[in-house]
């Protein structure tokens, strides 16, 4: 799950993480007011959308009067914003963030992942800042340098030291970067993150540590026990099947294709993805039924797939395991009674109950074509939308 | 022979009488698995279709010898569960609960340090060695006896594959189920170096897909070891970058753990990849007749 910058700051404040101050704001004159409660004389206005990438796309912009608040703020709010995150169509920007100036001495990059390869806890850090971590991983990898995290005794001062004498601070910096690291240790720790992103992360002219942006991610599976967390979500920022079907215990994603897809399992949904590609077509979704489905999660996954304008044609895919085919066919079977079927749709059901669903199916008076295999289904169902 | 689990695996169940455990443990005892115990706190002394109960991992392994165990467990409780079992010494530790906090599988990995066992999952399938022992939610009538090791990060994605292999009479050592996690107790090169040292495994199957390098570390390790025929797919070559396609494990993030790096990787270490996944099997005969082994 993504939140926005400003809700990642407020959590960096809670766990004593140095932010600028800073307010949201939902309209030009609360941003405009915003601007005079911070006070100074400079100002950032930065649009609020879950993408990266906002300031080259215009989404952040510095202002030195009032006056130019009330003009960027003005101009950000309302645009669709393109980064190379968004996809073409870009983002609505509906949040602001207007946060007092920072005047900089250097800039550096600070990021907390999970390493896969050790399962560990690892921070990220370059003198590359503000530029983008992946150009710099791909370009100088030896730039980016780790510190890996026992979980067993959590984050060490001397690693905070190493970390931050490599990085060429004078040791009286490192002292407030090590404070630093350890809050953003209790910050990924404590609200179960996937990745805590610091781009650029600041030493200010009078030299403190700051984070100018703040990225956090969290951990799907860990989202029952981060309440705080979850009251950040912003229903906006999702597509409208993908909350429905994320409401609904479902995996969905939208795709651009034409081609909608029912498959148990993530793994065979992603391959079922692959052999449509394969046969010439485009998938429309990603879609995983999961493995613990009944009738009404079936029935739920097949409306959100029908009433998507762009597929053409249905293939279900199931190889059932805990998931049993006549439970896949009911569901079926109701989804159609209730939106009913416009589109060419081809079934393939394989594993436990495989006989008792396909009966189901057969004995219905819907014009459902049967698969034998994978393959079979893939062409069938291409063929039927030629 | 096989891997891992045979026809002297006594397994406990920790979960039995959640409604997944009940479930899945009928199968299993129907299959013919040595079901030995049930775990669940606070209903020991109790019993499940004749299956002893008991509050601990370590009572069920004093009073039976259980030296493995399958976790069905819910989420929240999972992480505990597993580090109940290697403290209570089982040799095999099989999690397929789906949806444990990644940062409650780091502390897990870290405790089964120095531990003398291994975990396979979470978010698993399981194992099974056909004709002798399931372990796991896999349906057990698509197997057959062989001589293909099959492993997987995916679950129905090895159905498939298993399924393709019985249907061209070709049959299994032992399938594994490492899982979609970004943190597994069992990774492939782990499974690749037992089916290399298994005498009863004459080829292998190895089902990867998108996010991380563990296909890229597994095909560098088959180039330098492996003595016998590989044959893979890798799901996820039209997955968009960005997007978590449905484990937490399969995700591209800064244009890394693509299916077409994973798929030259495998290509240049001499493993025969599947253009689609309906293929799984037939890449599996064309490498092993290129190393001059018959499977079936």
């Amino acid at each position: 799950m993504n939140i926005h910058e400003y809700q990642s700051k407020e959590i960096f404040r809670k766990y004593g993480v140095k932010v600028p101050a800073g307010l949201p704001a939902f309209t030009v004159d609360e941003a405009v007011a915003a601007a005079q409660k911070l006070g100074g004389d400079l100002w950032v206005v930065k649009a609020q959308i879950h993408a990266g990438g906002r300031g080259k796309a215009g989404g952040v912009k510095l202002a030195r009067s009032l006056d130019e608040v009330r003009a960027h703020a003005d101009a950000i709010l309302g645009m669709q914003l393109v980064t190379h995150q968004t996809g073409p169509a870009g983002q609505k920007v509906r949040r602001l963030y207007v946060e007092t100036g920072v005047p900089i001495a250097k800039e550096f990059y600070l990021g907390v992942v999970l390493d896969r390869v050790t399962s560990r806890v690892t921070f990220m850090a370059s003198t590359e800042g503000g530029v983008e971590i992946e150009k710099v991983a791909a370009e100088t990898p030896e730039k980016i340098l780790k510190v890996s995290v026992d979980p067993a005794v959590g984050l060490l001062d001397f690693q905070t030291r190493e970390l931050g004498f490599a990085l060429g601070l004078t040791s009286k910096q490192v002292r407030g970067f090590g404070e630093f690291m350890h809050g953003l240790y209790r910050v990924y720790v404590g609200t179960d993150c996937s990745l805590a992103e610091i781009n650029p992360l600041v030493l200010t002219k009078d030299g403190g540590i700051i984070a100018l942006d703040a990225k956090l991610n969290f951990d799907s599976n860990a989202l029952y026990r981060q309440p705080s967390v979850m009251e950040f979500r912003d229903l906006d920022e999702e597509d409208i099947s993908e909350r429905e079907a994320r409401d609904a215990d479902l995996s969905y994603i939208k795709l651009d294709g034409a081609m909608g897809c029912m498959v148990n399992g993530a793994g065979l949904a992603m391959s079922t993805m692959d052999i449509i590609k394969h046969y010439g077509a485009e998938p429309a979704n990603f879609l995983d039924v999961g493995g613990g489905a009944d009738e009404e999660r079936v029935a739920k996954a097949f409306e959100i797939i029908t009433r998507d304008p762009s597929v053409k044609g249905i293939f279900v895919n199931i190889f059932g395991g805990i998931m049993k085919c006549d439970v896949i066919a009911a569901g079926v079977l109701a989804a159609v009674q209730k939106v009913g079927l416009k589109v060419p749709l081809v079934v393939r059901l394989e594993g436990t109950n495989v006989e008792e669903g396909k009966r189901m199916l057969d004995s219905s008076d819907l014009a459902i074509i049967s698969a034998d295999s994978m393959a079979d289904g893939a062409k069938k169902i291409i063929a039927a939308i030629r | 022979m096989s891997i891992l689990v045979d026809k002297n695996t006594k397994v406990l169940c920790q979960g039995i009488t959640g409604a997944t455990g009940a479930f899945h443990t009928r199968q299993a005892v129907e299959y013919g698995t040595q079901m030995v115990a049930g775990v669940t706190p606070g209903k020991g002394g109790q019993s499940f279709d004749g299956l002893p109960i008991f509050d601990t991992v370590k009572q069920a392994v004093e009073a039976t010898g259980a030296n493995a165990s399958v976790i069905y467990v819910p989420p929240p409780f999972a992480a505990d569960a597993i580090m109940e079992a290697a403290s209570a010494g089982v040799e095999l530790i099989v999690a397929i609960t789906e949806g444990i906090p990644v940062l409650d599988m780091v502390k897990v990995k870290r405790y089964l340090q120095g531990l003398n066992v291994r975990l396979v999952g979470p978010n698993c399938p399981g194992v099974i060695t056909p004709g002798a022992c399931k372990i796991g939610i896999m349906p057990g009538h698509i197997h057959r006896i062989g001589h293909v090791g099959v492993v997987s990060r995916s679950g129905t994605l090895t159905y498939e594959a298993v399924g393709q292999l019985t249907a061209m009479g070709i049959g299994q050592s032992t399938c594994v189920g490492i899982g979609g996690d970004p943190v597994n107790g069992t990774n492939f090169i782990d499974v690749l170096r037992l089916f290399n040292e298994d005498e009863d495994t004459h080829a292998v199957v190895m089902i990867g897909e998108i996010g991380g390098n563990a296909e890229e570390e597994a095909a560098a390790w088959i180039a330098e070891n492996m003595k016998k025929p590989v044959a893979s797919f890798i799901a996820g070559m039209t997955a968009p970058p960005g997007k978590r396609m449905g484990h937490a494990g399969a995700i591209i993030s800064g244009g890394k753990g693509t299916a077409t790096d994973k798929i030259a990787a495998l290509r240049a270490a001499n493993v025969e990849v599947a253009a689609t996944p309906a293929e799984m099997a037939e890449a599996m005969v064309r490498a092993a007749k290129a190393a001059g082994i018959t499977l079936s």
